[in-house]
């Protein structure tokens, strides 16, 4: 093992490794939708996705990312437009 | 430049020459003396750093662990209850490895309540992951300081490292000490400047939770460490000797040892003692020696093995206890001579809660070392 | 620099409360930052080795001394000249905060401090599953303050522990919660414009401890401020200085209902346990004013 700083092992870690964590694997029955229909813009679903996945910035652009949702259903619970939609895993990959 | 001075004062002027960034420490005796010291010379503008009075020993460890996270040399005091109130932290500073230095001033565990010396408190932290050194004199104390902060800042080492002095007899006791020029501290001691530390440009995570894929590796990598240290310390000390002009520290110190028959094991002041009668049993033509332990962690017991091969009768003095079992010192050197025939060790506890060893104390060890062997004898105890 | 601060991939329990005020709190907080943090959920979900879901420089020590560490980090950077630029955080849970980790706390405010401290609130010990700890409301039942035959939950009231903050003289004070994210997020960008010690205390919803559905945690949170439960107040200076105001409180049965925890105390034997809880809704809008009403 190569010897740095008298520490053989690391034991700090990198800024934002923990990407490599792929949550999305966690999501077992549900995933939210964006609809990209009615949405205002109001970014509220970016503000409570626990996992700061949801990114837009013009109406109707909003997305998260799967490789880390799990699956909770805060960003469609918030919508006040209802633009968010939970649906069955299933049908998604069935696609 | 040599003064007159007591102990605290010696290793707080050791401590003020290696110029810590951040202080913390919380008061309790017999410490407290080094601790004032450094506050009056920030208070004097003489040592420009912080000095941070916190609530509890608890909160004075963690606040120079992190202000080393940052990057600052960084320096701590305790005793007795305030070191067990910090050994949470004792154990999380290894574990992070944090260059902290730190002096001891050995004093007994309550209960009973006691402020006089032993070395109970610094002993029970033993397994910490901290280097630990027992100073015998005033000078040694001081010194020690210099070569703590060499050795735990050590890009090979980091770290920390325990100066134990006792109590009272050193903190103090007042002695004639050498408090060095600045530049030779200068010469010997180079900036602390971790590779890694808490910056906003490079923003590593510290203190992260390891499971059982990694937890072993990682542990037996400080082990290893702290092992390592065993062939940092006489380099230190060699360079020291180089710049200052004197032997002081180091792993072990044998004293009168070459034809000896009968050799006490011990750490710290009573080591003086010690060395007092040996030199009267000497001169009453008995073949006696000292076996010193400056360090104590890591344990140097290749040293001890050579220093005590042709020894056929060994006693061990321990000023402290593992209550139910023996002297820690006493345990160690049985695990040393574990399987190597032909040797008489016996452990002897005395000086508890600052009850005196004399010169009489420690002839009564030698003489009971003759007798039956034993491993927990108590000395001096009374009817 | 990435958009958040506090990345994804770690292991947050879905809709965790604490996960998202931790990450607002940090994106208003700015990459200049140091976060140092008491053990808890957060610091698990977040520093799994080998990995670390902080964009900014993290340290976790132990469970009782961020407050300690997050000072000697302080007083570094002040030597080093660096406290213009680099702010520092100290946060914890709610046992971290008002139980194990007051001391430390109450030393690092005194002291005055450039730091400011976090609690994320969500009233009980959940790391090490859902024990009760000061925070912990009236009649809730935890895993040590099980409801039961002979018992209604827990049987104290939830430690004030802003008002121990404000007694300590110190500069800023506030409460948020994970249910008004954009109020969260103005109250620590005002917080770290002010040297010296702050304390931002932030409700945050547990779906696990709290027994509720992970999309809940949002609506959950807002409850408890509508129903007068948990008063979102400001204190400037020792002195109240901002509230959020309530047009018609909502009845407590709102909050409470939802939750599992709280379940026992929908059966007819514990109507007044539940009429308690509702006057201690009443005193907090009482004693924090915080009725709107023609003019306010």
């Amino acid at each position: 093992m190569l010897r740095v700083n008298g520490l053989r092992i690391k034991i700090t870690a990198e800024p934002g490794s923990a990407r490599n964590n792929k949550t999305g694997s966690w999501r077992v029955e549900r995933r939210p939708e964006f609809r990209q229909k009615d949405c205002i813009a109001c970014r509220l679903c970016i503000l409570v996705c626990p996992e700061g996945i949801v990114a837009g910035k013009e109406k109707n652009s909003f997305k998260t990312d799967y490789l880390y949702c799990k699956g909770c259903g805060l960003c469609a619970a918030v919508c006040p437009k209802k633009d968010i939609e939970m649906v069955a895993e299933e049908t998604e990959s069935e696609k | 430049m040599k003064d007159f001075i007591e102990g605290s004062e010696a290793v707080a002027r050791a401590v003020c020459l290696c110029k810590p960034g951040v202080i913390s420490a919380y008061p309790i005796t017999p410490q407290t003396h080094i601790v004032e010291g450094l506050a009056q010379m920030v208070a004097d503008g003489r040592l420009k750093s912080q000095f941070v009075n916190v609530e509890s020993e608890h909160s004075a460890a963690s606040v120079v662990l992190g202000a080393v996270a940052v990057g600052q040399r960084v320096f701590t005091a305790s005793s007795s209850q305030g070191l067990i109130l910090m050994s949470e932290v004792i154990f999380n500073i290894a574990g992070m490895r944090m260059p902290v230095v730190m002096a001891c001033v050995n004093r007994a565990l309550s209960a009973p309540i006691n402020i006089w010396n032993d070395l109970q408190d610094s002993m029970a932290l033993r397994d910490s992951g901290w280097v630990q050194f027992y100073a015998e004199n005033n000078q040694e104390a001081a010194d020690l300081i210099f070569q703590a902060y060499r050795l735990a800042e050590d890009p090979r080492a980091l770290i920390p490292v325990m100066v134990c002095l006792d109590g009272y007899i050193l903190s103090h006791g007042l002695e004639v000490v050498d408090i060095p020029e600045e530049d030779k501290v200068t010469q010997f001691l180079p900036p602390f400047n971790p590779s890694e530390k808490l910056d906003t440009a490079n923003p590593k995570s510290f203190g992260l939770l390891a499971g059982p894929d990694y937890y072993l590796e990682i542990r037996h990598d400080l082990h290893q460490t702290v092992k390592d240290a065993l062939t940092l310390i006489p380099d230190i000390t060699a360079d020291f000797k180089r710049i200052f002009g004197r032997n002081s520290g180091g792993l072990v110190e044998s004293y009168r040892l070459e034809d000896a028959e009968m050799a006490i094991v011990s750490a710290g002041s009573v080591c003086g003692t010690i060395k007092d009668t040996v030199d009267v049993l000497r001169a009453e033509g008995k073949k006696v020696g000292l076996l010193r332990i400056i360090t104590y962690r890591p344990f140097p017991e290749e040293l001890i093995l050579q220093a005590l091969a042709k020894v056929p009768m060994i006693a061990v003095l321990d000023k402290a206890v593992s209550l139910g079992a023996s002297g820690p010192i006493y345990a160690d050197l049985k695990a040393a001579f574990q399987g190597k025939p032909g040797k008489k060790i016996s452990g002897y506890i005395a000086g508890l809660g600052g009850r005196d060893i004399t010169p009489d104390t420690i002839k009564e060890i030698f003489k009971q070392l003759a007798g039956p062997e034993v491993s927990d004898q108590f000395i001096g105890l009374k009817n | 620099m990435p958009e958040h601060l506090l990345s994804p991939g770690h292991t947050a329990c879905a809709g965790c409360g604490q996960s998202l005020a931790a990450r607002l709190v940090l994106d208003a907080a700015g990459p200049n930052t140091i976060i140092v943090n008491n053990t808890g959920c957060l610091e698990v979900f977040s520093t799994t080795y080998p990995d670390t879901a902080w964009e900014v420089p993290f340290i976790h020590s132990l469970f009782e001394n961020a407050a300690a560490v997050a000072s000697g980090v302080e007083a570094a950077l002040r030597q080093s000249g660096k406290l213009a630029e680099v702010r520092v955080i100290s946060q914890a849970g709610d046992g971290g905060t008002a139980d194990i980790g007051l001391q430390a706390l109450s030393g690092m405010w005194e002291r005055g401090h450039d730091i400011l401290s976090v609690c994320y609130d969500n009233e009980a010990y959940m790391n090490t599953g859902i024990q009760r700890s000061g925070l912990t409301p009236t009649y809730t039942s935890t895993s040590t303050s099980p409801a039961g035959q002979s018992s209604t939950g827990n049987p104290r009231p939830k430690k004030n522990i802003v008002e121990i903050a404000v007694a300590h003289g110190i500069p800023y004070v506030a409460t948020a919660s994970a249910g008004f994210p954009l109020d969260l997020q103005k109250k620590v960008k005002k917080a770290m414009a002010i040297r010296g010690p702050k304390f931002l205390h932030v409700h945050v919803p547990c779906p696990l401890g709290w027994r509720h559905e992970p999309e809940q945690t949002y609506q959950i949170a807002r409850l408890a401020v509508e129903t007068g439960l948990f008063p979102m107040i400001e204190f400037e200076n020792g002195k109240i200085s901002g509230r959020y105001l309530i047009v018609k409180p909502k009845p407590v049965e709102d909050y409470l209902k939802p939750q599992g925890r709280f379940r026992h105390l929908f059966k007819p034997a514990a109507e007044a346990a539940l009429k308690e809880i509702q006057e201690l809704a009443n005193r907090n809008i009482e004693r924090y004013g915080l009725l709107k009403t023609a003019g306010s």
